[in-house]
């Protein structure tokens, strides 16, 4: 009876959270211009989707919401591993100082790190567009990739990276051989968090894209609702990434069971 | 020369400079251009007019207070119906559990405006008005996983020889609960709060898209004022909003301290 009951209170919630999502999606199969209102299943939203039926406009947002992503977050992978690398070198109070300035941009509010980065772009006299966007996103998405890349650093050996110089590694290459190997997992994490963050951010593009029409997807969509709807394609665009996104998590969380399972099994073969 | 240099960069913890300066470009100075901003008037000269101007004009200090409101009773709806989930969670088999939060994180992935709207669908379908009621529901529905997660995160690494240790002691089922289990999951609560608290309170667009424009949050008059070219002003209410949460997470703060102090008595 209790198991019944706390089944049945998750399985609410999770419609709670799901209704909303689910009617997009049953919605994206038929050919209405208003949510709500179903005239026969159709596939003619994804079709005008891929067939570029669609306005110019809402392509342009996709190519440069994706554009934004890839550089945003290979930049701050960059940026944020180097710096990373040189953190965990510096003595306590220093660190302390870094990565406290480091949490700043995680711990603001969008708006207050929007905000702020407009302002410093229009008191350089910098004119808003691609390179500021993408500046901003540099600047919310490196201290992701630093946090994710630092415990991978603290949990090191330091021994590993000596030993290699004293086996005639040059610095660069113990870097190269030794440090890099051990950091790559997190390295792909913080470039994954970087990209879905760049993705997804609304408050900081809207204040750094500036006036010539730059539009991300967030942005596209924002305009579009205050126009008074969400464009129909929209809806087979969400479908779309909501089934990407649960395939990614799928097979993912499958490795990840199948790792764990490999490493208990090599474990056990060690004990004997 | 070059020799210097490639000594420079050889030292490791010379690498963080190029990251320090950016900090410094990019996270640093647009903070102090905000309080730049805060204090001077039109003309340039330092002033308090800006705050002044908030504290007379009702209209901003009003959706100030009435955002802090609705930030408040989201953040309460969200632990009342995350906590059970969460403990529910957490006693879950941990595979099935990871499938479930899983579930839970899944449609952070979705647009957080395509979400909005697809409430604001929601509301339509089942013909409910949208107003204050579908603002709440719609910050429910947009932050309730960032206050399940903690918990769960807290509750799930939990020593259970702890709760054995209390039934030993011939605690009650409600007793261990009160005594034990809520006590130690306290830093989760406070970081769910952080997390559900202050994205609400700095929300725009979201209010604006479930209420049709009728209802204005602080976030929005902030956004307003710094696209009507009101940027002295507009600065002025950011730094009060950072205020709120620099008051916010300094008091959660030591609450999560004052937990983990619990956690150690026990």
């Amino acid at each position: 009876m209790k198991r019944f009951l706390s089944t049945t209170y998750l399985v609410l919630i999770l419609v709670m959270l799901y209704a909303p999502i689910i009617i997009i999606a049953i919605f994206s199969f038929t050919e209405s211009r208003v949510l709500g209102n179903w005239t026969g299943f159709s596939t003619e939203l994804y079709e005008s989707l891929f067939s570029g039926g669609v306005n110019n406009s809402l392509i342009d947002a996709i190519q440069n919401t994706f554009i934004i992503a890839i550089v945003a977050a290979t930049v701050s992978t960059l940026l944020g591993t180097v710096a990373a690398i040189g953190i965990n070198d510096l003595r306590y109070r220093k660190r302390r100082v870094i990565n406290f300035v480091n949490n700043i941009p995680i711990l603001n509010p969008d708006i207050i790190t929007g905000i702020s980065l407009f302002l410093l772009f229009v008191s350089l006299g910098i004119t808003q567009g691609y390179t500021t966007v993408i500046l901003a996103h540099i600047a919310f998405c490196t201290p992701y990739v630093v946090l994710s890349v630092m415990p991978r650093l603290t949990q090191m050996n330091p021994n590993i990276y000596e030993a290699a110089l004293d086996l005639g590694a040059t610095p660069m290459q113990a870097m190269r051989r030794v440090i890099i190997p051990e950091i790559r997992p997190g390295m792909i994490s913080g470039f994954l968090l970087a990209f879905t963050l760049s993705i997804d951010d609304f408050a900081v593009t809207i204040f750094t894209n500036g006036t010539d029409g730059l539009q991300t997807l967030s942005t596209y969509i924002y305009a579009d609702a205050r126009k008074g709807g969400l464009t129909p394609e929209l809806r087979a665009l969400s479908t779309i990434i909501l089934v990407v996104v649960l395939v990614l998590l799928i097979v993912v969380n499958f490795r990840a069971r199948r790792q764990a399972k490999r490493a208990e099994e090599q474990a056990l073969t060690l004990k004997r | 020369m070059r020799s210097n240099i490639i000594k420079f960069f050889s030292r490791r913890r010379s690498w963080t400079l190029p990251y320090v300066l950016f900090l410094a470009v990019f996270v640093v100075m647009p903070l102090v251009l905000i309080m730049v901003y805060a204090f001077q008037a039109k003309d340039g000269g330092l002033s308090l007019e800006n705050f002044e101007r908030f504290i007379n004009q009702p209209e901003a200090a009003n959706t100030f207070i009435y955002s802090i409101g609705i930030a408040l009773i989201t953040t309460i709806i969200c632990i009342v119906l995350g906590y059970p989930a969460a403990y529910i969670l957490s006693r879950m088999k941990l595979s099935t559990a990871r499938v479930v939060v899983m579930l839970f994180i899944l449609p952070m992935w979705i647009n957080v405006l395509v979400r909005t709207l697809a409430t604001v669908a929601l509301f339509d379908f089942l013909t409910l008005p949208l107003g204050e009621g579908a603002l709440i529901f719609g910050m429910v529905y947009n932050f309730l996983p960032f206050m399940v997660y903690p918990i769960y995160n807290v509750l799930q690494k939990m020593d259970h020889s702890l709760i054995e240790a209390a039934e030993d002691l011939g605690a009650t089922p409600r007793q261990v609960f009160t005594r034990v289990v809520f006590p130690l999951s306290m830093p989760g609560i406070v970081s769910g709060v952080m997390m559900v608290f202050m994205p609400t309170i700095s929300t725009f667009a979201i209010s604006e898209l479930l209420t049709m424009n009728n209802i204005k949050l602080f976030g929005t008059t902030i956004q307003e004022n710094i696209n009507n070219g009101m940027w002295h002003y507009g600065a002025a209410l950011s730094l009060i909003m950072l205020v709120i949460i620099g008051i916010t997470s300094l008091f959660t703060d030591s609450s999560s301290e004052d937990a983990a102090n619990d956690g150690g008595l026990l």
